[in-house]
């Protein structure tokens, strides 16, 4: 069974007099552990095909099944838990929140799932163990590098054991040596099995992926599987 | 809180840990206030100002009402030495007689009636006051004293007790001596020898020997108990020459204290018939126990406590808005951050919780240390200003101070809270 089925999935606004088609009736569908890219250039609607797949946005037709459960018409809460459990999301602006040390960023999604104190933290060292910060989990975020800041992103992702790691531009605000680190770790976490959706403009963070599909002004327009990748 | 229900593609990693909360208020309660603390923490300087506002009104209705309480406090310990069996009477003039520019007065009469007419009196004793306050003097010095004319029995009624010489005597007053006893202040002011006893005085021309000094008695609502000269009763009335039916005021205590109620009815009845008094009239004097007198002053004290108690409430609730508006600024300021909690799973009642919980903490943290400076303020108050009573501060002013903080802190957190709690997490994702 796929993991993520998409079955003509639109999201339309109302703008005025003019109605914007962010995305335009998709059809999708992506199976356990695949490594996929959807690349575009701005305006494409690769934000709100992922916004909707991380379910932080809901689509005004079609319709959405993920892991088997329908999301349509679910309301925020239960929206927010689905997030929680199923979803790592990864920014490009890393989104840590500033005023905690790197393990507390970790630690903060297990919050939401009621877990307790020793549990949280127990969980979150061994994850930054994972992404090779153990050393660095009482600096706060501004002590850190980009690099070092993806990385806790990352972790902070992968410690609720989500079903699909979600990367928007994961790259972008990265130099190219910390750049191919950062695809290195998202390869070996793919080869652990882990599913994991990017969100570029970037071709070469494509090319690490085995199934891109481009799209344009809110319509697949090419998906096609990087053989070499295979 | 819902445990994981779907089994993700890989089974390497533990899910055990990951089970939810045994119990998911407490838990939402505590981490809450974990967040809390560690945000307050984070900008301790601005959580300072912005809970100045709640430590200043804690503090002010703390001091204030412990200084107020002890004042309370020691008056009802002074009309305690008065001895709860006297009863005061004294005369009243109705307003509308007064604008007549007819006063009402008691007289010896009326004291010879109350003496023998009223069963269960032990002593009885008249008290005159000379017109105001009078110049007393001493060699080159003078002063302004109290003179009121009395008898033995004030020793008792007054709790005068000697430091030097005697109180008057039954024959002094018998024999119309020109003795008096002075108290404390009178003596330091005429700059008599601490035992002034054998020296003269002079009142109204009259030479007076000083027979007695009692001991201090100390200022009660910062009026001197001890600028008084007492004379003997029958030598005021001499100095006063010819004056038609002089003033003065009856005191009497009673033998069994069970008789307080009728003694005053009776006392009532025989000075209405003896005044000739109507049906319609209204009493032309007033009888006044030490109970009363204590009731009258701690309602005062009462009502000056509540109109204070207002006053600085206003104050708390200034201190509220305060709370609420830089709860709106952190609110927007911290956009983005609740945007990522969101994104991570945040529910709608996790980030109102942790707002609610911040603006609570803050104001009862405020209200903790209002308490502590309002015990300072009321301690050294009390201490500084001379002739004070120590201040007592009570139980429920701390906890009604406490609750009144966290009121504050939940009324003016909520809508701060609920704005945080409704943000939209793509828009604020997106927040710069």
């Amino acid at each position: 069974m796929a993991l993520i089925e998409l079955t003509s999935v639109s999201k339309h606004y109302e703008m005025g007099q003019h109605l914007i088609k962010a995305v335009d009736n998709i059809d999708l569908s992506i199976e356990p552990n695949e490594y996929m890219v959807f690349i575009g250039s701005s305006g494409s609607g690769k934000s709100t095909i992922m916004n909707i797949i991380g379910c932080l946005d809901t689509p005004t037709h079609g319709r959405y099944v993920l892991n088997g459960r329908n999301v349509n018409g679910l309301d925020q809460n239960e929206l927010a838990d689905i997030r929680n459990q199923e979803i790592g999301f990864i920014f490009q602006s890393f989104n840590l929140l500033p005023r905690a040390t790197a393990l507390k960023n970790v630690m903060q999604p297990l919050i939401y799932r009621g877990i307790g104190l020793a549990d949280r933290r127990a969980e979150a060292e061994r994850v930054l163990e994972r992404v090779g910060l153990a050393d660095r989990g009482d600096h706060l975020p501004n002590q850190l590098s980009g690099g070092q800041c993806q990385r806790v992103a990352i972790a902070r992702a992968l410690v609720t054991n989500p079903s699909i790691l979600l990367a928007d531009e994961p790259t972008g605000n990265l130099d190219s040596q910390t750049t191919v680190e950062i695809m290195a770790l998202f390869d070996e976490l793919h080869d652990e099995g882990q599913t994991i959706i990017v969100v570029t403009h970037e071709p070469d963070i494509a090319a690490h992926s085995e199934r891109v599909a481009r799209l344009r002004d809110g319509r697949i327009v090419e998906d096609y599987a990087n053989e070499h990748n295979r | 809180m819902q445990t994981n229900t779907i089994d993700s593609s890989d089974g390497k990693r533990a899910r055990s840990r990951l089970e939810g909360a045994r119990y998911p208020t407490w838990f939402a309660i505590t981490e809450g206030v974990r967040s809390a603390l560690s945000s307050i923490w984070a900008h301790s300087f601005r959580s300072f100002l912005t809970t100045l506002g709640i430590v200043i009104g804690v503090a002010s209705v703390i001091g204030m009402v412990s200084i107020i309480q002890g004042l309370s406090f020691a008056i009802s310990e002074q009309l305690q030495g008065l001895g709860s069996n006297s009863i005061t009477v004294e005369s009243f003039t109705p307003v509308r007689e007064r604008l007549q520019r007819r006063f009402a007065s008691l007289t010896q009469k009326d004291l010879d009636l109350i003496s023998y007419r009223i069963d269960g009196i032990e002593s009885i004793t008249p008290i005159m006051y000379l017109r105001g306050q009078s110049q007393v003097r001493y060699g080159a010095q003078t002063t302004v004293a109290q003179v009121l004319g009395t008898t033995y029995s004030f020793q008792e009624v007054g709790q005068y007790f000697s430091l030097y010489g005697r109180f008057l005597s039954d024959s002094d007053n018998r024999t119309r001596r020109r003795v008096a006893v002075i108290a404390e202040q009178v003596r330091d002011e005429l700059a008599l020898p601490e035992n002034p006893v054998g020296e003269f005085i002079q009142i109204n021309g009259e030479w007076l020997k000083i027979i007695g000094l009692p001991e201090p008695k100390g200022e009660i609502f910062g009026q001197s108990l001890d600028n008084r000269v007492m004379i003997p009763y029958s030598t005021m009335t001499s100095m006063q020459g010819n004056q038609r039916s002089p003033d003065i005021q009856i005191q009497l205590t009673i033998a069994d204290l069970n008789n307080m109620d009728t003694i005053v009815e009776l006392i009532t009845r025989l000075l209405r018939s003896a005044h000739n008094l109507g049906p319609d009239d209204e009493d032309d004097f007033r009888i006044q126990t030490a109970d009363q007198l204590r009731s009258t002053f701690s309602s005062i004290l009462n009502n000056v406590t509540v109109v204070m108690a207002g006053i600085v409430g206003i104050s708390l609730l200034v201190g509220g808005i305060g709370i609420m508006n830089i709860m709106l600024v952190s609110v927007t300021e911290r956009t983005r951050e609740i945007g990522i909690c969101k994104a991570i799973g945040a529910k709608r009642h996790h980030i109102l919780l942790q707002f609610l919980l911040e603006a609570l903490v803050l104001c009862l943290l405020g209200g903790l240390v209002g308490v502590i400076i309002g015990y300072g303020i009321g301690a050294v108050a009390a201490s500084l200003i001379p002739g004070f009573p120590p201040a007592h501060t009570p139980l429920w002013a701390v906890t009604l101070a406490l609750g009144f903080s966290a009121v504050v802190g939940v009324v003016f957190g909520i809508l701060p809270a609920a704005k945080a709690a409704n943000l939209d997490p793509i828009a604020s994702l997106r927040y710069e």
